[in-house]
């Protein structure tokens, strides 16, 4: 059935440019798309399933022609509302297009359409010896268009960088429908950095419909070591003090005891429940180094107080620690039925002050914290772990959420590690930005989308956003 | 850093250019002239962070940088900001990364003479659009880099650059990320990084020859696909799996397809409307850049 709100000359032009199968009306499907993967939920108007390039440019033509915002959307596993249709956004989902389309082993790298799976590239890729680099926990069913959207991170990013540094090239679907490539698999492509101003837009500069990534080497060997601490603060200062010898671990991730302990009742590591923090270091690289590194760290970390080094012995060991590691958000359920994932990033310097501060913060919101994050790069994912049946509850989330955002800024930290503006943050931004640093980024927005049709409503804050809600006309659902 | 003075010479209107060591594109004209501030702020060896005035010169950080064992994937000539401005990578891209994603936060003086902050001051940071990634290579056509945090990286234990004749693709499927790969078309120049013993291991698989350092490189910079790289003739130096190439000849003119050309007019509309900020300089036209290893 079709949607009272959307006017059946669209979805007719629609169903011209994708097929009437692929254009959905039902408010029951069009219910699945109101979100991403937080609770900020939205409306979409009518959800497209474009498979190629050339069906994207005619949705976003049928949208433009008819003013309406559209948002482009993946597997939809955004935490901070970026895929949240705002206002009856048409919604325009990716996940069709999902063909790795050439790979260059030797010169290491790959086209892939926006719906590929990260997981799935890494995968398809193994038999030459490679991988595609940002790995976050959502990689198994997160898309490469929405790493590039959300320039996304990772456990790994600490030693081989964010997104944006693994992207050579961007097939674009602007926001007026012109379709054009954005950086390009030459070293230096003449002209400004459009690639790199287009990763992390958030869906709001245009949709990639073909995405040239740049592979990465297997390491040839690699050392997987769990160090555990009595105190959160010792496993902070050993994450720095690694830093600081010059070391670049792979990676190095930290977990809290209350996170341990849910973990460990979970899979069954033998991960030490009775410490105050544990810590995973992963080094990679050729033999003679690894042991170095391997030894060095054993040393710092004892020097720091920690209580034993476990150092995994073989492949099905690393695997175990790592499951552990990515499984803290599954072992959630097992101490309280919801949570609410944060992500701010503070120096690596600031870690064991606000690590503190939030115990703090949480403590007094009568709230439960399991910390689960990127230590190596000062990434906190602070886990709010509550039953939203508790009356009042979620204004007590919502309060020290806040609150740990303030802290991490205020520490000299970011907003936003790795998961997005979105919406969640939006109304956060100034507190790292001036109304003019806002007003730049806003220049940029304009640049690639005059009209202001792409993602709508998000990471600017308004005033900001205004040029957007004004470009959209009246009857556009804003 | 403060910038106010900065920004009261950039000003509110009229041409203006900005100027570090004149290392990378000469001045020329008569246009008033500015400089970005030098000197290092801070320097955090814990945090691998680094904030100095765009017109510190490379050297000068560098030297700072080496006190604690750490370095930046800059050129050493010029100043650090005449380095983020002309966006180019060194010689060493394929192991240590491109210039452009070393840089952090920037704050720039705008053209209508006010001191903006883009990025953030962490490593990982996604918030707000990445207004980095427009300044480096934007030859101050969007705005002045006054301040600039960098991402550092601990200094390899060695590095040395090994050669032979060779084919390069023996080089690319054999050895673990080497830091650069060079070919002239009969040598390979391969640079090794790391572990003394694994360096020695990897030179010793190859059969190469320990050299003081890369080839004397043509004066001419061109980017093509690494798959094109196999087919160039003449004299040449091409950083293989990164696509650079120093050539006798200077590059042709790109063609720019017509929706980049528009963005990038929308762009210079934004951020320069009157077209005040080093006049006659175009990202799409750019100039002669010499630049040495």
């Amino acid at each position: 059935m079709v949607a009272m709100e959307i006017p059946g000359q669209v979805v007719e032009e629609l169903s011209a440019a994708v097929g009437a199968a692929n254009v959905r009306c039902s408010a029951t499907e069009r219910a699945l798309y109101r979100r991403d993967a937080s609770n900020l939920e939205g409306e979409a108007s009518v959800v497209v399933l474009p498979s190629t390039t050339a069906e994207v440019q005619a949705c976003v033509r049928v949208c433009v022609r008819h003013r309406l915002p559209f948002v482009a959307r993946g597997a939809g596993t955004g935490l901070a509302g970026g895929a949240t249709p705002i206002g009856g956004s048409v919604v325009i989902v990716l996940t069709k297009m999902n063909r790795v389309l050439s790979v260059d082993p030797v010169n290491r790298m790959a086209w892939v359409e926006p719906g590929v799976l990260n997981l799935d590239l890494s995968r398809d890729v193994a038999h030459h010896g490679l991988h595609f680099a940002p790995d976050p926990s959502s990689q198994q069913s997160c898309t490469i268009g929405g790493n590039v959207a959300n320039n996304s991170g990772g456990p790994h990013c600490l030693a081989d960088g964010v997104t944006s540094a693994h992207i050579l090239a961007i097939e674009v679907v602007l926001p007026d429908g012109e379709l054009c490539v954005l950086g390009g698999e030459e070293s230096e492509v003449t002209g400004l950095d459009l690639r790199g101003a287009f990763v992390g837009g958030e869906g709001m500069l245009g949709i990639a419909t073909r995405i040239c990534v740049r592979l990465t080497q297997n390491a040839p060997g690699v050392r997987t070591m769990l160090l555990d601490f009595q105190s959160v603060e010792a496993g902070a200062e050993t994450v720095s003090a690694i830093i600081a010898a010059g070391m670049v671990p792979a990676a190095l991730e930290m977990m809290d005891q209350l996170c341990t302990r849910a973990v460990e009742e979970y899979i069954h590591a033998g991960l030490p429940v009775d410490a105050a923090a544990i810590l995973l270091v992963e080094v990679i690289g050729l033999p003679h180094g690894l042991e170095t590194q391997v030894k060095r760290i054993t040393a710092i970390g004892k020097a720091h107080g920690a209580r034993t080094v476990r150092i995994a012995a073989d492949e099905a060991e690393r695997a175990l620690l790592w499951k552990g590691r990515k499984s803290a958000f599954g072992a959630v359920a097992r101490v309280k039925p919801n949570y609410y994932l944060h992500d701010t990033v503070v120096p690596r310097r600031a870690l064991p002050c606000v690590l503190s501060q939030i115990y703090e913060i949480v403590a007094r919101h009568g709230l439960l914290v399991m910390n689960v994050f990127h230590a190596g790069d000062g990434n906190l994912h602070p886990l709010l772990v509550f039953d939203k049946r508790e009356p009042g509850v979620m204004e007590r989330v919502h309060a020290a959420g806040d609150e740990i955002v303030r802290v991490s800024v205020a520490a000299g930290g970011s907003l936003s590690g790795e998961h997005g503006i979105g919406l969640e943050k939006r109304d956060f931004m100034p507190l790292m930005f001036s109304v003019d640093d806002l007003a730049a980024q806003s220049s940029l927005r304009r640049a690639f989308d005059p009209a202001g049709l792409a993602n709508p409503g998000k990471v600017l804050p308004s005033p900001a956003t205004c040029a957007d809600v004004h470009a959209v006309p009246e009857g556009a659902w804003i | 850093m403060d910038l106010s003075t900065f920004a009261a010479d950039v000003g509110i209107d009229g041409p203006v250019r900005i100027a570090g060591h004149g290392s990378r594109v000469p001045g020329c004209d008569l246009t008033r002239t500015v400089r970005a501030p030098s000197g290092i702020d801070w320097f955090e060896p814990a945090e691998m962070t680094v904030c100095c005035g765009a017109g510190t010169p490379v050297s000068e950080l560098a030297s700072a940088l080496a006190d604690h064992d750490q370095t930046v994937a800059i050129t050493p000539v010029g100043t650090v900001g005449g380095a983020l401005a002309v966006g180019y990578s060194g010689l060493r891209r394929l192991g240590r990364g491109a210039l452009r994603d070393t840089l952090l936060q920037a704050r720039y003086v705008s053209a209508t003479g006010m001191v903006i902050k883009a990025g953030g001051p962490t490593v990982k940071n996604v918030s707000g659009f990445d207004l980095c990634r427009l300044l480096v290579g934007s030859f101050g056509t969007l705005g002045f880099l006054g301040e600039v945090i960098m991402r550092t990286r601990p200094r390899p234990e060695v590095s040395k650059w090994y050669a032979g004749p060779a084919e390069p693709i023996r080089i690319q499927t054999t050895v673990y990320r080497p830091a650069s790969i060079l070919w002239d078309g009969i040598t390979v120049w391969v640079c090794l990084e790391g572990d003394q013993r694994d360096v020695d291991a990897q030179a010793a698989a190859l059969g190469f020859e320990l050299v003081d350092g890369p080839p004397p490189l043509p004066e001419y910079r061109w980017s093509l696909p690494p798959t094109e790289l196999g087919a160039l003739t003449g004299r040449f130096v091409a950083e293989i799996g990164v696509g650079t190439v120093h050539r006798e000849t200077p590059p042709p003119r790109p063609a720019v397809a017509p929706a980049v050309v528009e963005i990038h007019r929308r762009l210079k509309a934004e951020f320069d409307p009157t077209g005040r900020l080093n006049p006659g300089l175009d990202p799409l036209c750019p100039p002669a850049v010499r630049e040495s290893v």
